[in-house]
C-alpha cells in the first residue's frame, strides 16, 4: 500500500519460471554442440564429457534455461558484447594480430596466441593454453577474458573435473545463491585440481573461477548432466584432502548451508544427532534447503533420550518439540529456546582446565545444532542466540561461576520480558489506535500479536468485523478464530483463494511476520505476500505487525535462497479425505515434485505501515530501527 | 458505512435492528453516527487551529465570523454545559494545577492564546512559550515535579486542540527537551530551571531561523522563468518566494484561490507586493492549467511519519494531478512540524472542522463536508524542504526515530 518506490521490478518473471520446467530430453544438450557454424568455436571437448558423465549424474531434469541459441550464437553474442579488450582478443585468436591498444592482454596471452597460429587457426585458443607455462598464464588480466574463452582455457589446462564445475556455474545463473554456489564449486575444484595437477593448472582454474564470477551472463551452455556430474565429481574430489580441515572447526552446521552441496551435507550428517533421511523428490529450485522425510526420526530420537550425553534434555525436549510441531510460531519458539537454555545454564558446571565463556559458548552452540537439525532456526531465534552469546562473551572475567550463570539468567529473563512480552504489548497499544469503528479487519494464518490485537481492540469496546484468511496445510488460522469467536468477535473464515472476493470489503489487513529484512522485506508464513499484494490492489492499507528483535539487517529480495521447506506429504494428501486420493502412489515418482514452502517474502511496496515496539513506521526506516537496536541492546 | 458490500448486507441489517430503537433517525440518515451531528451543529468540532489561521490571515467570512465568535464565546464562558470534550479537558487541567498549586490562578491555555494572537508566531512556538510561563509560574522544587506539571499543562494543550498538528509536535518537542534535561547533570535545580526558560525563549527564535534555512536551501530548485503552483497560505512558502524575487529570479506564481477560507486571495495579495507575476486560479481549475506548471509548492500543517503531508485541503489532489503530469512537488516545512502520526488514510486522522460559507443557504437535510485538510501520502511528493536539509520522504521518518528514541 505504499508504492513510493513504484518502479520496482518484482523479479523476472524468467526466473520464476525455472524452478518448475519441463524436463528436457537429455540428447538435445549433447546434439546441440555439434551444430557449430563458427569457425572460432572449437569442436568443443565438452560433448565428449557429457557423455562420460552423463551415467554419474542422476537422470534429474535441469533447472536451467533450456539454451535458446546453440553455443555458437551464444559465444558470438558474449563475445561481440564484450568489452573491447576481449573483442580484441577473440578476433586476435583468430586473426593473430593484435591490435595495440591491448598490449597487456595479448601480451600476456601471447604464448597462447603463438599456439593457435602455428597450428590450426579455427581451433579454440584456449584449448591449447593447456601447453602454456604457468608463470605466464599468472599474469592473464582474468577480467579481460571474454567467458567462453576462459571457460575453454579452464577446461584445457586443468581438464575434466575443471571445465564442469565452470558449465555447472551457468546452470542456475539467474539466482545469485546459484552463483555464490558455483563459485564456492568451481574453488574447490580448482583446489582439487591444484592437488592432482600441480601449481600450474591450479592457477589457471582459479582464473577460470574468477573470470567466470565476473561474467555472470554467461551463456547457458551445461545440461544437467554436467552439472550434477560435476556435483558429483568435485565432492567426490574434495571428499578426502578437505575433510580434517573442516573438522577443526567443528561447529554448528551453519544456519544457511547449501544442501544441495553435497560434501557438507555429508559431513552434517556425521555430526547430526537427529537422523533425518533425505526425501528424494526435490523442486530443483529449492535443492539448497534441507528436505526431509517426516515422521521418521521422531521414534528413533525418543528411544535415544537417554543416551544423548552432551545435550541437555529441556534442550532435547524442545528440540523434540520443534521437530514433531508441537511449538510453532516466532515468539513461542523463541521463549521454549530460551527457557530450555537457562535450564541448561541453571545445571551448568565449567569443566576442569577450561574456562566458562568458552566453554559455555561451545555448549550453547551443540544445543543450537541440534535445535537446527530439529528444526531450521527463525531469523527471530538467530537474533537471540545472537544476544545469548554476546551475553556470555562479555562476561566479567572475576565473575564466579555461580554469579555468571546467575547473571546470564537474569539476561535471558530480561530478553523475554522486554523483547517479547513487553513488546508485544507495546505494538497492540499503537496498533488498536489504527482500528476504527466500523472497520473490517482481515488477517492471514495465526500470529499471536494480532490475535492480540484483535482482542484488545474488542475489549475496549471497538466494534469490527474480523476476517481470518486461512490456508491448507497447517490451517493454523482455524485456531485463531476458535479463540476469537470464543471471545464474542463477529468473524468471517475463508481460505486465501477466496482473498480476492473478500477483499474489496476489508478496511485494514493485519499482517504478523516471522521476521522484518532491512530493505524492508517481510519475512512471513507462506501466503502473506499474496495477501498484501491483493490487499495492494484493492487499496487497503497492510499493517505488518513484528517486534523489532525480530528485524534482521539483512536484504532479500525473493522467497527462494532462504527458505524453510516443509513436508510434501501435508500437501498432497487431505487428510480425513480419503476419497480424495489421486496422488496415492505417485509421491515417489521422478517426474512429481512436490513443494511445500513455509515461509515467502513480501516486498516492501506492500506494506503500508510496519509497527513495532518504536512505534509505527514506514518500511524504509528498518534500518533505522536495526542500527539502533543493535547499538542500544543487543550488543551493549 | 460500515459494510460496502452485498456479503454483509445481513449483518447489517441486524447491527441496525439492534441500533434502531435508541436512535429511529440514525436508520434513516446514511451518515455514520459520529458525522451525523456535526455539520448541523456548527458550534461543535470547529477546528481552533483554523480558527486562529483565519484571524491572522485577515480572511473574512460572514459565517465564519459569527461560529468563530460563538466557538469562541463557548470556550470562554460556558465551560463544561456542553459536556464537549475541551471544556472538560480545560476544566481538569485548570482545576488540577489550582488545587496543588495552591492558589496560583495560571492556565496553560490562556497563556498559549495569548502568544497565539501574535501573527508572526508559529503554533508550536505559541505553545513553547506557554509551556515556559508553566516553568515560570511553577512552585516545584525538584525536576520530577516540574517534569509533572509540564506534562499535565501540555496534555491539557494538546486535548484542548487536538486538531493542530504542530501544537502537539510542539508540546512532545519541548517535553523531550525537558525530560533530557534532566537527565544531565546541572550544579542546582534553578539553573536548570532557568535553563529551559532560556531554550523555550530560544525557540521563537529557531522557528524564524528555519524559514530563512528552508528559504536558502530552496533557492536552487527555482530557474529563472519558471512557474510555480502554490495553495493555500504558508509563511514558510511566502519567506521561499520572496527570498527568490531577492534573488532577481524570474517566475510566475499560480495560486489557487484557497476555499473556503480565501486563503490563495491573501496570499497573491501578499506576491503582489513584491511584484511577482501572480494569476489566481479558482481551485477547481488546477488540473486545466497544470501543463504551465514546472513546480507545485506547498507548505504543510504537519509532516508525518510515513514522510506524507498534513495540508489544507485540496492539497492532495493537487499533488495527485502533479503526480499524474510528472511534474515536481515540493513542501516546504519547518522540523517542529514533524509529528509522530502516521495515517493510513484520509480518514485517519482527528478531523479539523470548519465552516463553509456557500452564499446560498444550504438545506438542512444536505450534508456539508467540513473537513479543513487532507493527507497526501508521500509517494505523490518529491522532496521536503527543511531546515534539517532537503529531504525526500523516507527520510522522515528516520529523523523522527532519532529524534524521538
Amino acid at each position: 500500500m505504499d508504492p513510493r518506490r513504484t518502479a520496482r521490478t518484482v523479479s523476472d518473471p524468467k526466473v520464476r519460471q525455472v524452478g518448475f520446467f519441463t524436463p528436457a530430453p537429455p540428447e538435445r544438450s549433447v546434439s546441440d554442440p555439434p551444430r557449430f557454424q563458427d569457425p572460432i568455436q572449437p569442436p568443443s571437448p565438452s560433448p565428449t564429457q557429457v557423455n562420460d558423465h552423463s551415467p554419474s549424474g542422476n537422470s534429474l531434469s535441469p533447472v536451467m534455461i533450456p539454451p535458446a541459441h546453440h553455443h555458437s550464437d551464444n559465444f558470438l553474442r558474449t563475445a561481440l558484447q564484450a568489452t573491447s579488450p576481449t573483442k580484441a582478443f577473440s578476433y586476435s585468436a583468430k586473426t593473430v594480430t593484435i591490435p595495440p591498444e591491448n598490449e597487456d592482454v595479448a601480451s600476456s596471452f601471447s604464448p597462447g596466441r603463438k599456439v593457435v597460429s602455428a597450428k590450426s587457426p579455427s581451433s579454440f585458443p584456449g584449448v591449447k593454453a593447456s601447453s602454456v607455462p604457468a608463470s605466464e598464464l599468472t599474469t592473464v588480466s582474468v577480467v579481460n577474458l571474454p567467458p567462453g574463452i576462459s571457460e575453454k582455457a579452464g577446461g584445457a589446462s586443468v581438464e575434466v573435473q575443471n571445465d564442469r564445475p565452470v558449465s555447472a556455474k551457468t546452470l542456475k545463473e539467474k539466482t545469485s545463491k546459484a552463483e555464490r554456489r558455483a563459485l564456492q564449486e568451481a574453488q574447490r575444484a580448482a583446489k582439487a585440481a591444484a592437488k592432482a595437477e600441480g601449481t600450474k593448472a591450479s592457477s589457471a582454474a582459479s582464473k577460470v573461477v574468477t573470470s567466470a564470477n565476473t561474467k555472470p551472463s554467461k551463456a547457458a551452455k551445461s545440461s544437467s548432466q554436467k552439472n550434477d556430474g560435476s556435483q558429483v565429481a568435485a565432492s567426490e574430489k574434495k571428499g578426502g584432502d578437505r575433510a580434517p580441515e573442516k573438522d577443526r572447526k567443528k561447529d554448528a552446521p551453519h544456519p544457511r548451508m547449501q544442501y544441495d552441496d553435497k560434501s557438507r551435507v555429508e559431513k552434517a550428517k556425521k555430526r547430526a544427532v537427529v537422523k533425518q533421511t533425505e526425501a528424494r523428490n526435490r523442486v530443483e529450485l529449492f535443492r539448497h534447503l534441507p528436505q526431509y522425510e517426516h515422521g521418521t526420526q521422531l521414534p528413533d530420537l525418543e528411544t535415544k533420550f537417554f543416551e544423548l550425553d552432551p545435550m541437555h534434555p529441556a534442550v532435547y525436549k524442545v528440540g523434540l518439540q520443534y521437530l514433531s510441531g508441537d511449538i510453532r510460531g516466532g515468539n513461542a519458539r523463541c521463549i521454549a529456546m530460551f527457557q530450555a537454555f537457562k535450564e541448561a545454564i541453571k545445571d551448568y558446571s565449567t569443566p576442569p582446565e577450561k574456562t566458562l565463556i568458552r566453554d559455555l559458548t561451545a555448549r550453547i552452540s551443540s544445543y543450537v545444532s541440534f535445535l537446527i537439525e530439529c528444526r531450521p532456526l527463525s531469523i527471530s531465534m538467530g537474533n537471540a542466540i545472537k544476544f545469548l552469546k554476546n551475553r556470555i562473551a562479555k562476561l566479567p572475567l572475576a565473575l564466579s561461576e555461580s554469579e555468571a550463570k546467575s547473571t546470564l539468567m537474569l539476561d535471558i529473563d530480561r530478553f523475554i520480558n522486554e523483547k517479547i512480552i513487553l513488546s508485544e504489548k507495546v505494538i497492540v497499544k499503537h496498533a488498536v489506535t489504527k482500528i476504527r469503528d466500523g472497520d473490517v479487519l482481515l488477517t492471514y494464518g495465526a500470529s499471536s500479536v494480532v490475535e492480540m490485537i484483535l482482542l484488545h481492540a474488542h475489549e475496549l469496546g471497538k466494534h469490527f468485523h474480523v476476517v481470518v484468511v486461512d490456508s491448507r496445510p497447517k490451517l493454523e488460522g482455524q485456531l485463531l478464530l476458535r479463540r476469537l469467536v470464543r471471545k464474542g468477535l463477529s468473524c468471517t473464515y475463508t481460505h486465501v483463494n477466496a482473498v480476492s472476493c473478500i477483499m474489496q470489503d476489508v478496511t485494514r489487513v493485519f499482517l504478523g511476520a516471522s521476521s522484518v529484512l532491512s530493505n524492508g522485506t517481510v519475512y512471513s508464513r507462506v501466503g502473506t505476500a499474496c495477501v498484501a499484494m491483493v490487499a495492494h490492489a484493492f487499496h487497503v492499507p497492510v499493517l505488518v505487525c513484528c517486534e523489532a528483535y525480530k528485524f534482521h539487517e539483512r536484504v532479500q529480495l525473493d522467497s527462494i535462497c532462504f527458505n524453510e521447506l516443509g513436508n510434501p506429504d501435508a500437501i498432497s494428501k487431505v487428510q480425513g479425505r480419503k476419497e480424495i486420493n489421486y496422488l496415492d502412489g505417485l509421491v515417489n515418482q521422478e517426474n512429481l515434485q512436490l513443494l511445500n514452502l513455509i515461509y515467502d517474502a513480501t516486498p516492501s511496496d506492500y506494506v503500508s505501515m510496519i509497527i513495532t515496539d518504536y512505534g509505527m513506521i514506514p518500511p524504509t526506516s528498518v534500518p533505522v530501527i536495526v542500527r539502533e537496536y543493535r547499538r542500544d541492546h543487543l550488543w551493549s | 458505512m460500515w459494510w460496502r458490500s452485498a456479503s454483509f448486507i445481513l449483518d447489517r441489517q441486524q447491527h441496525q435492528n439492534r441500533t434502531v430503537a435508541p436512535s429511529p433517525e440514525s436508520f434513516l440518515l446514511s451518515s455514520p453516527p459520529p458525522m451525523a451531528d456535526s455539520p448541523l451543529n456548527p458550534k461543535s468540532n470547529i477546528s481552533a487551529y483554523y480558527q486562529t489561521r483565519a484571524a491572522h490571515h485577515a480572511v473574512v467570512t460572514t459565517d465564519w465570523l459569527a461560529q468563530a465568535q460563538a466557538a469562541v464565546g463557548r470556550h470562554s464562558d460556558d465551560d463544561g454545559s456542553l459536556g464537549g470534550d475541551k471544556g472538560a479537558a480545560r476544566i481538569g487541567g485548570g482545576g488540577g494545577g489550582e488545587e496543588e498549586g495552591s492558589g496560583k490562578a495560571f492556565s496553560v491555555i490562556d497563556e498559549f492564546n495569548s502568544w497565539r494572537k501574535q501573527p508572526a508566531l508559529a503554533e508550536a512556538v505559541a505553545a513553547i512559550r506557554a509551556l515556559a510561563a508553566v516553568i515560570r509560574t511553577s512552585g516545584a522544587a525538584t525536576m520530577m515535579e516540574l517534569e509533572i506539571e509540564l506534562k499535565k499543562a501540555s496534555d491539557s494543550l494538546k486535548s484542548w486542540d487536538t486538531t493542530s498538528i504542530s501544537l502537539t509536535a510542539g508540546c512532545d518537542l519541548f517535553m523531550l527537551y525537558v525530560t533530557r534535561t534532566s537527565a544531565l547533570e546541572y550544579e542546582d535545580f534553578n539553573s536548570a530551571k532557568s535553563r529551559l526558560i532560556e531554550r523555550a525563549e530560544k525557540f521563537g527564535e529557531i522557528s524564524c531561523k528555519a524559514r530563512r534555512i528552508i528559504a536558502m536551501l530552496s533557492q536552487d530548485f527555482f530557474f529563472d522563468g519558471c512557474t510555480i503552483l502554490v495553495h493555500g497560505f504558508s509563511r514558510v512558502v511566502l519567506e521561499v518566494l520572496k527570498t527568490a524575487a531577492e534573488n532577481k529570479k524570474h517566475f510566475r506564481v499560480l495560486c489557487t484561490e484557497g476555499r473556503p477560507d480565501r486563503t490563495g486571495l491573501r496570499f497573491s495579495n501578499e506576491l503582489a507586493k513584491l511584484d511577482v507575476p501572480v494569476k489566481l486560479l479558482i481551485d477547481s481549475a488546477v488540473a486545466y492549467t497544470m501543463d504551465e506548471v514546472d513546480v507545485v509548492l506547498f507548505g504543510a500543517d504537519g509532516v508525518v511519519e510515513s514522510g506524507g503531508i498534513i495540508n489544507m485541503m485540496g492539497t492532495f489532489q493537487i499533488a495527485l494531478v502533479a503526480h499524474s503530469m510528472n511534474k515536481p512537488v515540493y513542501v516546504a516545512a519547518e522540523s517542529y512540524k514533524f509529528a509522530r502520526h502516521y495515517p493510513l488514510d484520509q480518514k485517519d486522522m482527528s478531523p479539523a472542522r470548519r465552516p463553509i460559507d456557500f452564499g446560498v443557504p444550504i438545506p438542512s437535510k444536505v450534508e456539508v463536508e467540513t473537513s479543513a485538510r487532507d493527507y497526501t501520502p508521500p509517494q505523490y511528493l518529491t522532496l521536503l524542504f527543511t531546515d534539517l536539509g532537503v529531504l525526500t520522504p523516507s527520510v522522515i521518518s528516520d529523523e523522527l526515530i532519532q529524534l524521538y528514541l
